[in-house]
């Protein structure tokens, strides 16, 4: 095997917002790049190879972006990689960024994921304009209305996620939603949209980039020296699985729990719930919360809604999910992924401010697309070995 | 090679390449996907991992790499990806992902179904949204721009272009898996209108419908499974400036820089399948590449005789391949490009195993 350990030393992200106007693509992927750069106290000419993820180029209409933004990427000289695995894209950008370095052959590496969602439709995008777009809330829906059914949880759960994602995004610089008065009442009381989804349940639509940088080991332990923690890759993994076929599960796909199970595997993780400090799941729609609970095996089939109900899953709680806000308070969808997979490494860091969990060790972020079908995830540690093995 | 983090190709396949399928893209690489793991012998359950590579816009569809996992048979669920990149790419993550060690076998596939589109209005939104796709500058004018430069330093006539033009279509004549072929006279191509000057319907490449499917594995799995792998013993990919008009058109620095990285001078390339889709681009990337004179070049007929955009550069993979496991080669080439003006260049080089 080749497989060498690698770190993640820089991160960056914009400011999210429902329209950046005041930057061009190029102007968005160098704000979060530049950042994941003074992270990392690196320049431009110190990075090997570039990795780019995004969601559909339908999007915005420019076709193969990477092409125009090589420039501003500093990716002249360099191989410049374009990764789109629909909505689980950030963190396969991030997992292909990190198979470069574990490989051996590139020593500093570049990810960017971004979308800018104000220069297009989404809602038209992603259905081609065909079936009158019905969207991604209304593909999921059934979905959710099935894990309800199934699970008996009570209807307030996914308002209750919506209040405590939307006030952790509060406590995020970078959030694109910043609702301070948000209730339960509050919630229930928007209109509803997809049942059982409402208003205030659903993801918004942002202009927005995430940049990592990811080295080998002798640069995670150097930066280690100079007092800058990196996060470990503990493990990572990627599945995919047809849209639709009889005996499929779209409540707990089977892709979902093999891509955690061979995360849990390399990261020496055999009891999620007590070995994960905290996790990034991608929540776009509230009651996906206690659903990922579950298919990850974090809670017991039927159980997640408990976890969430008996506040387990805020930030001051036992298994605390979504501290940055989630999906819910910023979505630019190329970038999703990535900000899930860079606010777990930045927990471990212990560098996520104001929604830092207190002494998160190993942290775990999810990532997922198209009907909920393509999995990323990674577990991210603060050391190469956390379970003393 | 004795590195057990050596990959070979051990299986591939390739579709009819037709001007227009009835086929939807999933049915394509239905078909060369089960001819792959065919050819590699063994069974869609032994893959470990897949990679695709296709573009939405030339689908004219988002998302439309999620309908083709379908064509994988990716259940129980596949560690599985996709770029927006040619299938060429796909076989780069691919190769790095097998690298580590944990896994042995890899599917790749490349997709393009260009007959539902109009490359002109396509094109253009590939160029940087501010300041090039608002002038509606389409893959050919572009190309023009840089066939001009390169008849202007020398480097190119346009009797060589359509001698490139014949020969590439003489020599696709003998391949399965060519479109446009044929014997022409230079004389009488030369005789007729421009396209884009200096650019004649010769000098540019057909549309293509096709699909391409590729099967690598470590070396130890891939000489368990096959009597004769081919092994990448080089592959490099770079970019470089988008805007055409700060780059010197005649010279190509992100193909040179692949060809060292690859190590393409570290011995003799006895056959180079390049993607030279225009005739004045076979002459550039030879020269960027360091290949001496004499080295045949797209003896398949290249992408002058079938060009499935986003398998174009795998199916030169796969031609390359054949060279050394049917044709008794011992060391190929392969190329593929992306973007105006060939902007971003991948180099793999193959050859046979040591016995």
């Amino acid at each position: 095997m080749s497989h060498q350990p690698c770190a993640i030393v820089g991160i960056g992200q914009t400011h999210h917002k429902k329209a950046r106007r005041d930057v061009s693509f190029a102007g968005l992927v160098r704000e979060a790049a530049q950042r994941a750069l003074d992270d990392a106290q690196m320049t431009w000419t110190d990075i090997d190879a570039v990795v780019v993820g995004k969601a559909p180029d339908l999007f915005e209409g420019v076709m193969k972006p990477e092409l125009y933004l090589s420039d501003a990427l500093g990716a002249t000289g360099k191989p410049m990689f374009r990764v789109h695995t629909a909505g689980s894209v950030g963190g396969t950008t991030g997992i292909v960024a990190s198979h470069h370095v574990e490989t051996g052959r590139f020593e500093r590496v570049l990810a960017v994921a971004f979308e800018k969602q104000s220069e297009g439709n989404a809602q038209f995008a992603l259905g081609s304009g065909k079936s009158g777009s019905l969207g991604a809330g209304g593909a999921f829906a059934p979905y959710m209305r099935s894990y309800i059914a199934r699970s008996g949880a009570p209807m307030d759960v996914g308002p209750m996620v919506a209040v405590k994602d939307r006030l952790n995004g509060c406590k995020n610089e970078y959030a694109h939603l910043k609702l301070k008065d948000i209730d339960l009442a509050t919630v229930k009381a928007s209109p509803m949209l997809w049942d059982p989804v409402r208003f205030l349940e659903s993801c918004p639509s942002s202009d927005g980039a995430c940049a990592a940088i990811f080295t080998n080991e002798d640069g995670g332990k150097a930066a280690a020296a100079d007092g800058r923690q990196p996060a470990w890759i503990l493990g990572s993994a990627v599945r995919s699985e047809p849209s639709t076929f009889p005996g499929r599960d779209p409540v707990r796909p089977q892709g979902a729990v093999d891509c955690a199970w061979d995360v849990y595997g390399q990261a020496g993780i055999t009891n999620p719930r007590e070995q994960i400090d905290c996790a990034e799941l991608y929540v776009p729609f509230s009651w996906y919360e206690p659903m990922w609970l579950e298919a990850h095996d974090i809670a017991e089939p039927g159980e997640g809604w408990k976890m969430t109900e008996r506040g387990d899953t805020a930030l001051g709680g036992s298994f605390p999910v979504n501290m940055s806000g989630g999906v819910l308070s910023s979505n630019p969808i190329g970038a999703s992924g990535l900000l899930r997979f860079t606010e777990a490494a930045l927990q471990v860091r212990g560098m996520a401010g104001e929604h830092q969990v207190e002494g998160a060790k190993v942290a775990l972020a999810q990532a997922y697309g198209a009907a909920a079908q393509y999995f990323s995830m990674w577990v991210v540690s603060n050391s190469l070995d956390p379970f003393g093995a | 090679m004795a590195n057990a983090d050596d990959i070979a190709i051990i299986g591939w396949n390739v579709s009819p390449m037709v001007r227009h399928t009835d086929k939807t893209e999933a049915q394509m690489l239905l078909e060369v996907c089960s001819g792959a793991v065919e050819h590699a012998g063994i069974s869609r359950a032994e893959i470990d991992f897949t990679c695709a590579g296709s573009c939405d816009y030339v689908a004219g569809q988002a998302f439309s790499f999620v309908q083709n996992i379908d064509a994988l048979g990716a259940w129980p669920p596949k560690r599985d990806s996709h770029v927006e990149m040619d299938g060429a790419w796909a076989m780069y993550e691919a190769w790095l992902r097998l690298q580590i060690g944990d896994i042995d076998t890899a599917l790749v596939m490349g997709s393009g179904r260009s007959s539902t589109a109009d490359p002109t209005l396509i094109y253009p939104m590939e160029m940087d949204p501010y300041y090039l796709a608002p002038l509606g500058t389409d893959a050919t004018s572009f190309a023009a721009l840089q066939a001009r430069a390169l008849i202007e330093s020398g480097k190119v006539t346009e009797r060589q272009m359509a001698e490139i033009a014949a020969r590439t279509r003489r020599d696709g004549k003998d391949s399965a898996y060519a479109q446009v072929t044929g014997d022409f006279d230079v004389d009488a191509l030369l005789a007729e209108e421009y396209v884009n000057a200096p650019l004649r319907r010769h000098d540019l490449p057909p549309i293509t419908d096709g699909a391409c499917a590729v099967v690598i594995a470590r070396a130890d799995r891939a000489r368990e499974l096959c009597d004769n792998p081919v092994f990448i013993t080089g592959f490099a990919h770079y970019t470089e400036a988008h805007y055409p008009g700060v780059r010197s058109l005649t010279e190509s620095p992100s193909i040179t820089l692949a060809a060292k990285a690859a190590g393409v001078d570290e011995g003799p390339i006895e056959v180079a399948e390049i993607q030279a889709a225009y005739t004045h681009e076979e002459p550039l990337i030879v020269e960027a590449l360091g290949l001496g004179a004499g080295v045949p070049v797209n003896p398949s007929g290249g992408p002058q005789a079938a060009n499935p955009i986003m398998a174009t550069g795998l199916v030169r993979v796969t031609e390359a391949a054949r060279q050394i496991r049917d044709l008794g080669k011992s060391r190929t080439l392969a190329h593929s490009t992306s973007g105006p003006c060939l902007q971003q260049n991948l180099v793999c080089v193959l050859e046979g195993d040591v016995k």
